[in-house]
């Protein structure tokens, strides 16, 4: 049982709501906007397929939201595949063994692509230093982005995020958990104390 | 002289004093005066028996005196209970002549904790081709009477009748280890379904059965005396009871029984569940059998069917039992366990009253066997073989403090009923509270 | 510390665990140029295989070294064990160099019982890959995965395990996973070739091969050791193949959709028809590929977990 579904059941004075899914809905389109902005090519420049790749995760239902969004503000169609990090954890050892989600390459694969890696919390770092290591196994993309909806801080290693959602400054102990409809029959961003 | 205060013969009435002087009981009453300068047992109201015998002891000496000597093991029985042992013939060199045989007998009597009567081989080399030099043996220093190629079968039933023929001339009983050996190649555990689970090949249960079907009717037809070592199956029990009953009048003429048998403590305690982790201080031959093998032994052993307790003791070194189930050896230590597994699967049960106990590991072993001295009564003119048992006392096994140099017991860390306090041969205590009378070893 | 030294240690969901972990590293693995995954760097697996087998310990080091641990051989006869040097010193002496996990190989029915309580306090994970007759868990684990690869869900499949069960440790193993995972099993071997006892494994045995083959949705041959064949447990190797072997014409009578499996190696002509052993429909070089994925599964479940608190 993941740490977000044992505290399914806590107090509410425990827990505060950070984003309502309307929030949520708000902040996935500026997403895409900046996302659309941000890979547009400048005259001259050749074309560059963008791809999301979402971290499983709720990191995939988010690409996927993401992509749509896209699709409806641009008119381009961008592919969105999956990437399980499991086995490029540096913590497998500290922590107990965990079932592997699958990873999806779009039929067109990375090779040279933007990759956009999208995951829902961005925290020590170390989920997107695993996604990198993965990444580099599966091909050559020409870049990498990331994408996060909830950026809490307490960096570990030397990683930002291209596109952030929300920041959200947080104590150590405190937990973030995004819910997701898809998953968790809801959307919003719900910050719990410690021991919750 | 010494006088054992407040003890109960046979666990039976109210408690009495035995006077004991020149190895014999002297004199048996209530509240005995005290003899000037005798040696005082304080009994505490413990069971009194007459010294345990037992058949079946390996001891090692000579070829393994890394694992047991005939001085410890010595030790191992009288704490256990013991006033006679009987060494069977698998040493390296085989026990199988008056040099060996009369090298243990001698070799007991200096170590003086217990009699040590050394069994000689039925064949050469435990070949199982040619008779061994019984007459010889017989006739030897040790005055050998119990010939056994144990460890192995006499499985060539030619070779069995004459043996059974042969030993009618020494007064001397042929003790058989039945285990048909075509049925048993590469045996590792009882047939059945514990074997299935595991992998290993089965030794299946008519394999002994069969062979003491087949020594009941030789033993019977040419009038020679058989017995059964290491009992283990209820078929067993079963062939033994129809032989038994079969032809009363031919024992009755030969003045004793003609068949009898032995169980060891384990059979009567553990079964093949201890195998699922392959530890083999499990492993033992004949193998532990199941749980309704183990109460047919004990309803045998109850009505006489079965007539003795023998241990088995085997004694071997970490290396041959620490390691692949397949590459140990089998056997398990005994002497010092025997009597509380007794206890605990016959006494508590109310299979067996004290004088029942007396019966199966004192007076029958000592009548098979032809001992005068051992087994018997307790009363005024007899040996002062004794034994007093804290019949009420529980205690933890642990292998590393036994006498013996081994310690592959099977039940390390088990709680068992019943103490041996006190341990007497020929009027002198051989161990008291756990310690056996120091060892006088010549070089 | 945890182990794999039988399939009945396995629960349904740890089965499944494995085999879903094996699938999706199938699918990871699929079509990429650097077959390597950094997820076991640094530990170091041991395979000690005291009894020949190049399929099992190839796919052994194959599943290690794709996962990035290092993988060292001991063989018996490359090593102290051919100068008789005991199980339990080879085992403290692995312990010693500093295995994170053995992979063991041995002739004697439990073995790798015995090695696991010897390398239990040292933290050492010991995976049996075949001891004696007694059991082969991860065979049974690549069985299932190859089943369940060409039949689906194996909750009520039909399975028949034909031959040798008495001496086979791939039955004794298939028949407790198969069991956990819901299938329906059965034995058909001549009676002189199932174990006394059978009956607490709680499947049937049958002896009469022809009267199955309609049913089944997959036959599982067993090798049939040449040393058994002169032991008398059947007449002739001539006998054992016209009552037990998997010919074409029994080949024939199986449904369509029936997978044919067999651990290998295989004795063509007596235990299976060479036109058998080719067909697409028996999965044998399934087996082989699906061997490494599980295997590297089974070191994933037993390695990347949780570390004991020190």
């Amino acid at each position: 049982m993941t740490p977000r579904e044992s505290v399914g059941a806590a107090d509410a004075a425990d827990e505060r709501t950070l984003l309502s899914a309307a929030d949520v809905a708000r902040t996935i389109a500026r997403m895409a906007h900046q996302v659309i902005e941000k890979t547009a090519v400048e005259p001259g420049e050749a074309p560059v397929q963008v791809t999301l790749l979402g971290i499983p995760t709720r990191g995939v239902p988010l690409a996927r939201r993401l992509a749509d969004k896209i699709r409806e503000f641009s008119g381009a169609e961008v592919p969105v595949g999956t990437l399980d990090i499991t086995l490029y954890r540096d913590d497998l050892r500290r922590r107990p063994n965990r079932p592997l989600e699958s990873t999806e390459l779009p039929p067109g694969g990375i090779e040279n692509c933007l990759v956009i890696l999208v995951d829902d919390v961005l925290f020590s770092g170390r989920t997107i230093r695993a996604a990198l290591d993965a990444l580099r196994d599966l091909g050559r993309p020409s870049a990498v982005q990331l994408a996060v909806l909830v950026d809490r801080g307490h960096r570990q290693l030397p990683i930002r995020a291209d596109y952030v959602g929300k920041n959200v400054p947080t104590a150590r102990q405190e937990d973030i958990a995004v819910e997701l409809s898809e998953r968790d029959g809801r959307d919003a961003v719900v910050l719990r104390r410690a021991g919750a | 002289m010494t006088l054992i205060r407040n003890v109960r013969p046979y666990g039976e009435g109210a408690p009495v004093d035995v006077r004991i002087e020149d190895g014999r009981i002297a004199e048996i009453g209530h509240s005995l005066t005290v003899p000037e300068g005798a040696e005082i047992i304080e009994g505490n109201g413990d069971v009194l028996l007459p010294g345990f015998v037992d058949l079946h002891t390996h001891l090692r000496e000579p070829g393994r005196e890394d694992t047991e000597t005939i001085a410890t093991g010595s030790a191992a029985a009288a704490l256990g209970g013991y006033t006679a042992v009987f060494a069977m013939a698998n040493t390296d060199p085989v026990a199988d002549n008056a040099v060996i045989v009369e090298h243990v007998w001698r070799r007991g009597q200096e170590a003086g904790l217990v009699d040590v009567h050394p069994v000689g081989a039925v064949t050469v080399g435990l070949q199982g081709e040619k008779l061994a030099e019984l007459g010889g043996m017989a006739g030897s220093a040790a005055g050998v009477r119990v010939f056994s190629d144990d460890g192995l079968c006499v499985h060539d039933p030619l070779i069995m009748r004459r043996a059974l023929e042969y030993t009618k001339a020494l007064g001397a009983v042929v003790a058989q280890h039945a285990e048909e050996p075509r049925l048993t190649v590469g045996a590792q555990a009882h047939e059945g379904a514990m074997a299935a689970k595991l992998g290993l090949t089965g030794w299946p249960a008519p394999a002994e059965e069969s062979i003491i079907a087949r020594d009941c009717l030789l033993a019977q037809h040419v009038g020679g005396r058989l017995h059964i070592c290491h009992v283990s199956t209820a078929g067993s029990a079963d062939v033994l009871r129809w032989a038994k009953n079969r032809t009363p009048d031919l024992a009755a003429k030969a003045g004793e029984a003609i068949i009898s048998a032995e169980v060891c403590p384990h059979h009567l305690l553990l079964t093949d569940d201890r195998l699922a982790d392959y530890d083999p201080v499990n492993k033992v031959n004949p193998p532990l059998r199941t749980e309704s093998d183990a109460h047919a032994l004990r309803r045998a052993l109850a009505d006489g069917t079965i007539d003795c307790v023998a241990t088995d003791h085997a004694p071997h070194a970490v290396q041959d039992k620490d390691c692949e189930w397949s590459a140990a050896r089998p056997g398990m230590l005994g002497l010092q366990t025997a009597l509380s597994i007794v206890v605990e699967t016959m006494v508590r049960p109310g299979l067996l009253d004290w004088r029942g106990v007396a019966r199966v590991m004192s007076e029958r072993p000592a009548q098979i066997a032809g001992l005068a001295d051992h087994g018997r009564p307790l009363a005024a003119g007899k040996p002062a073989n004794l034994v007093l048992v804290d019949a009420d006392a529980e205690w933890t096994v642990r292998g590393a403090e036994f006498a013996s140099i081994a310690a592959n017991t099977p039940y390390e860390g088990m709680r068992l009923p019943g103490k041996v306090t006190t341990t007497i041969l020929r009027g002198r205590v051989t161990a008291k509270d756990g310690v056996a009378t120091e060892v006088k070893v010549s070089a | 510390m945890k182990h794999l030294l039988s399939a009945g240690d396995l629960t349904a969901d740890a089965a499944l665990g494995i085999l879903d972990t094996s699938d999706e590293l199938k699918r990871t693995l699929l079509g990429r140029e650097v077959k390597k995954l950094p997820t076991l760097r640094g530990r170091t697996v041991i395979t000690c295989f005291y009894e020949n087998s190049t399929r099992t310990r190839v796919s052994f080091e194959v599943a290690g070294k794709w996962m990035s641990a290092d993988v060292i051989n001991v063989s018996s006869s490359a090593s102290s064990v051919s100068k008789g040097e005991s199980l339990r010193d080879t085992a403290l002496t692995l312990a010693a160099a500093g295995a994170d996990c053995v992979i063991v190989r041995h002739p004697a029915s439990g073995a790798a019982h015995r090695l696991a309580h010897w390398l239990s306090e040292a933290g050492i994970s010991v995976v049996n890959a075949g001891d004696g007759m007694h059991e082969h868990p991860t065979q049974a684990l690549l069985d299932a995965a190859t089943l369940r690869e060409r039949l689906g869900d194996l909750t009520g499949k039909r399975i028949a395990i034909v031959g040798d069960i008495l001496h086979s440790r791939v039955a004794r193993s298939n028949v407790l996973l198969l069991r956990t995972l819901g299938a329906d099993v059965r034995l058909i071997a001549p009676p002189t070739l199932v174990p006394a006892g059978v009956e607490e494994w709680k499947v049937p045995v049958h002896h009469d091969l022809d009267a199955h083959l309609s049913d089944l949705d997959a036959v599982m041959l067993l090798r049939v050791q040449a040393e058994r064949m002169h032991g008398g447990f059947f007449p002739s190797a001539r006998e054992y193949s016209i009552s037990y072997g998997l010919n074409e014409k029994r080949f024939a009578k199986l449904p369509e959709h029936a997978v044919v499996l067999h651990p290998g190696p295989m004795l063509r002509g007596m235990e299976i028809a060479s036109a058998v052993a080719d067909s697409p429909r028996t999965a044998i070089t399934d087996q082989v590929r699906n061997g490494v994925h599980v295997r590297m599964a089974v070191l994933y479940h037993l390695l990347a977990g949780e570390e004991e608190k020190v």
